[in-house]
């Protein structure tokens, strides 16, 4: 090492960089990556999250499984993944080297913990060697860094005490990451003090921890020099970073005020949806109403309920509660109520892997109910891209009156990348006309409200909210005739009703935009087809695919029932057709079914998300088959 | 809705123009006539009304109302009904319900409607059969009953529905009967008139499938000796000459005596207002089934904020202390930098 200090240390800049903080699941890294991440945002790069955490709220300490790792990409330029493969490892523990390791670039960077890496700790992590003396680590570039020590001896001096201080050795690492990627550092300290502003004491620990490792980075000879990487040049702006949960209740608080009808979320807890109930119940002064109710039937029940009366009905929920709920979906269709279900998508079938990502449920959300009942079904494709598709989610159900499934996932409800507000006098204005007057004239003469009455463009049926003087009517879930909404057993009635039911929602493709395809447009020998979270991998792979010499072109789809309506026109147009999926291989199904194309799935189930390359690897393959 | 003076309804004006198709003799019958008969009576605009319903024979209920109606699907009707009643609270929401849905394939959201204490007038219409289905038992159907699906006789200890209720701390709970229509027009009155969840049990004979079910209990001849009239303020009493009475023993709890073997002044007082629920608990004991002298009327009625109210107290305060939400301000609500 040379002797050099830390001015003449210039920092090496760099257009970007993957980190991966990883520890236990009590050690704070999801903290610790959230506030790195906030201060690369403010700094101005271009940047995504990926959280990655146990089910177990804290598995037993020190094993693989209790490891909670958080990855960060940021870039100086625009990006659309959390990135492949980390450069830089943040490991707290040997079972989070352990864990970690084999995800990271050749060459990588990896900070350990030094004083972690005990006999009994090693044990625990499953090794039988120190991976820092037995060659295994050979190929990185390995920092040992004794944290708890440093950070116990820069904090007992305020009389924390030995195992409190100890708690502050995230806030070391913060520190010392935050010299190496020249972090602008008073956000930070600023950020402490607010957010432990109920116990000075704790706030005064993390801060001289935080403050002791930026100085450890600056004046141990341990690292040559620090790194710079400089803003993204974005378009113009007022940015926030933001995760998909947060992204879909403020959607849904925006599309409450576009509609000019109150918000009601019925839910029930289930991971890793429950942040939109805890998001929606923080904004009671937006008029919203939230229902923890006391099942998932009961969340979506009283939703409907409340649409019933006028409200924007929504129930959040992910794959387990979407199984419970769908007999209620069914009601929705045939009473053609508006409402929002919204699946954040994670591992199953069952309970599966709670707190990981998948894409399985585009089937059951398009077929999972008895009868014929079809429902419009969306996805985001990005955490911010939640914002617009709850937007979205609302119009087709407001103004076709039907139940509409919005699919998330566990990689977009957690991950986070900036986003530029939107002009909110631009929104869409979502609001419906309610029928005030009788819209019917019976056999006697008198007029009357019949519920059934359709709108001839669009096949919307005639919404009349209780409390509406001289309209009394009823509606049920048994079948009803056309029109007056009367029961009905008639065959030919209940054919025309099924037809009626799936004309509508068919419709509906009249208002969508024409999926966009980009890329080789004209002359591709492959084209990808996407849905929902992967859009950011693919976009990577194919502008990879695309810079290696391949003819790619791209389209990604966010309505996914009805399809845009030049959906068929683009499959026929290209030669070859992948459909990367985190399932196996479900749209690919559903294209091939509807156009008769020759769409060939590219499937992945692990519970984390395609990495650029893989997809890239998969556009590669696919381009040699004839 | 609005401020104008309630117009004068009949009977006839709160009936649908629809057709009423329960099986001839059907205990339903009497239930909606009473209903019918009793709305005029309250004082509120049918379209302010709604009728929410499960699946069940009850369940059909809203289709013969003049009301706005929901037939939702099995033992849901207490969930759909609480997310309009809290969007709602101006409206009169009516759960109607069998003892099937409400407490078999609904019972969680039974039980989950009256603890919240939502504003809902719950009828539960208790045969102790499943009608529909064409007579299989049901929740409430005595030990040992041979239906098509026990023809060994049933295993399962049935549930007590104003226990139940009283159990899942139910602030008003009523028990009526499907012969008497001044006793069914005032306990729904009453329900109606209560301020959050209110069940009533209303017993009420399937005359297909489980026909005198309540005969012993609720026929002409049989009423004076096997009904016991719960009245807020007066002391316990039935039978001929109200030689009967109802005690509450240091060590057997509630028990029906004879007045002159205790004296008058022995006699239990009747307290719907009592805050502690086991006195109403003891008698909703009294009778293992409709065997035996049965109260009837209001067990419970007690004041608790109601749930609506609470939820809409909850957002006035937040719109008072933070101001009607502003969009702009909420995007902003996080860490913000500039990009020109």
């Amino acid at each position: 090492m040379s002797k050099t200090t830390h001015r003449s240390r210039a920092p090496e800049v760099v257009d970007r960089v993957i980190i991966r903080f990883a520890g236990d699941s009590g050690d704070g890294m999801q903290l610790t990556g959230d506030r790195f991440t906030a201060s690369s945002a403010l700094y101005g790069n271009d940047l995504a999250t990926l959280p990655d955490f146990p089910a177990e709220i804290r598995a037993p300490a020190g094993t693989v499984a209790g490891v909670s790792a958080f990855q960060v990409h940021i870039s100086d330029h625009d990006i659309t993944t959390p990135g492949d493969e980390p450069n830089v490892l943040v490991a707290m523990n040997p079972a989070a080297l352990r864990s970690q390791v084999g995800r990271l670039a050749q060459g990588a960077t990896i900070i350990l913990n030094s004083d972690a890496f005990d006999e009994r700790s090693l044990a625990k992590a499953g090794y039988d060697s120190d991976p820092r003396t037995d060659g295994s680590l050979d190929g990185f570039t390995v920092y040992e860094v004794p944290m708890t020590s440093l950070t116990k001896a820069a904090v007992t001096p305020l009389g924390v005490k030995p195992r409190d201080a100890e708690r502050s050795k995230n806030f070391f690492a913060l520190g010392l990451l935050s010299w190496m990627y020249t972090r602008p550092v008073d956000a930070t300290l600023e950020w402490i003090q607010r957010r432990f502003v109920s116990n000075p004491k704790v706030a005064e620990a993390n801060t001289v921890a935080f403050k002791a490792g930026h100085a450890f980075g600056e004046t141990a000879e341990l690292f040559d020099h620090p790194f710079e990487v400089k803003p993204a040049t974005l378009p113009p702006g007022t940015y926030t970073n933001i995760n998909g949960n947060t992204a879909l209740a403020w959607g849904l608080i925006a599309a409450s005020q576009l509609a000019d009808m109150p918000l009601f979320l019925g839910s029930y807890p289930i991971t890793p949806a429950s942040d939109i109930l805890h998001e929606l119940s923080r904004h009671k002064n937006f008029g919203v109403r939230t229902l923890q109710a006391e099942d998932e039937i009961a969340g979506i029940g009283a939703a409907l309920g409340a649409a019933y009366g006028g409200h924007l009905g929504v129930t959040t929920t992910s794959g387990p509660g979407m199984a419970l709920k769908s007999e209620t979906m069914g009601l929705a269709v045939n009473l053609e109520l508006p409402l929002i279900i919204i699946d954040i998508q994670r591992g199953g079938p069952s309970t599966g892997l709670p707190t990981k990502t998948e894409q399985a449920d585009l089937l059951m959300s398009l077929y999972g109910r008895h009868g014929e009942a079809p429902l419009p079904v969306l996805a985001a494709r990005s955490p911010s891209h939640c914002f617009e598709a709850a937007i979205e989610a609302a119009r087709i159900a407001l103004r076709w009156r039907t139940p509409v499934v919005l699919l998330s996932d566990g990689y977009l409800a957690n991950g986070t990348e900036p986003w530029r507000l939107p002009d909110v006098d631009a929104l869409p204005d979502l609001r419906v006309e309610f029928a005030t007057e009788p819209n019917h004239v019976n056999e006697d003469g008198e007029a009357v409200f019949w519920p059934y009455v359709r709108d001839p463009e669009t096949l919307a049926r005639d919404w009349a909210l209780p409390g509406t003087p001289g309209l009394m009517h009823r509606i049920g879930g048994l079948e009803k005739e056309d029109g007056s909404g009367n029961v009905s057993y008639d065959p030919a009635n209940h054919e025309r009703m099924v037809q009626l039911r799936a004309e509508k929602v068919a419709r509906i493709a009249s208002s969508i935009p024409p999926v966009e395809v980009v890329g080789d447009v004209d002359d591709a020998d492959l084209l990808v087809v996407s849905w929902g979270s992967t859009w950011g991998a693919v976009d990577g792979a194919v502008s990879r695919a695309r810079r290696g010499g391949h003819k790619v072109a791209y389209a990604h789809l966010v309505h996914l029932n009805p399809f845009p309506p030049n959906l068929g026109e683009v499959l026929k147009r290209y030669p070859r057709v992948i459909v990367p999926e985190l399932n196996l291989g479900q749209l690919a199904h559903e294209l091939r079914s509807r156009f008769l194309v020759d769409a060939k799935p590219v499937s992945k189930v692990r519970g984390l998300p395609f990495t650029a390359a893989e997809l890239e690897q998969a556009i590669i393959d696919h381009l040699k088959d004839s | 809705m609005s401020e104008t003076t309630i117009p004068v309804t009949t009977r006839k004006d709160w009936a649908s123009d629809q057709e009423v198709r329960w099986c001839p003799g059907c205990g339903d019958y009497s239930i909606l006539a009473a209903v019918q008969l009793l709305m005029p009576e309250l004082g509120i605009r049918r379209e302010d009304t709604v009728f929410v319903s499960g699946i069940g024979c009850a369940a059909r209920f809203p289709y013969y109302m003049n009301t706005y109606g929901m037939h939702t699907i099995h033992g849901r009707a207490p969930a759909i009904a609480t997310g309009l009643a809290l969007a709602r609270p101006d409206l009169h929401v009516f759960v109607v319900s069998g003892d099937g849905d409400a407490l078999s394939i609904g019972g969680n959201h039974l039980i989950h409607a009256l603890r919240r204490n939502v504003n809902l007038t719950i009828l539960l219409f208790n045969n102790q059969i499943y009608g529909l289905t064409k007579g299989q038992y049901s929740p409430t159907s005595e030990v040992g009953k041979v239906t098509k699906s026990t023809p060994f006789g049933s295993l399962d200890q049935p549930f007590n529905p104003v226990s139940v209720a009283i159990g899942a701390e139910a602030t008003f709970v009523a028990r009526t009967h499907d012969m008497d229509r001044r006793h069914m027009m005032e306990t729904i009155r009453r329900a109606y008139e209560h301020r959050g969840a209110s069940l009533v049990e209303i017993y009420q004979n399937c005359n297909v499938f489980n026909d005198g079910a309540f005969e012993q209990i609720t026929g002409k001849a049989n009423r004076e000796s096997m009904l016991i009239p719960l009245r807020h303020g007066e002391p316990i009493r039935f039978g001929p000459d109200g030689s009967k009475g109802v005690v509450i023993d240091a060590q057997r709890g509630a028990q029906i005596v004879d007045v002159a073997d205790v004296g008058e002044d022995a006699l239990l007082v009747h307290d719907e207002t009592r805050e502690d629920p086991s006195v109403a608990f003891m008698l909703s004991r009294l009778a293992r089934g409709p065997f035996e002298p049965t109260p009837i009327g209001v067990f419970r009625d007690v004041v608790r904020p109601d749930y609506g109210t609470a939820v809409d107290q909850q957002i006035a305060a937040a719109q008072e202390q933070r101001g009607p939400g502003d969009l702009r301000e909420l995007l902003r609500s996080g860490a913000t930098w500039e990009v020109a």
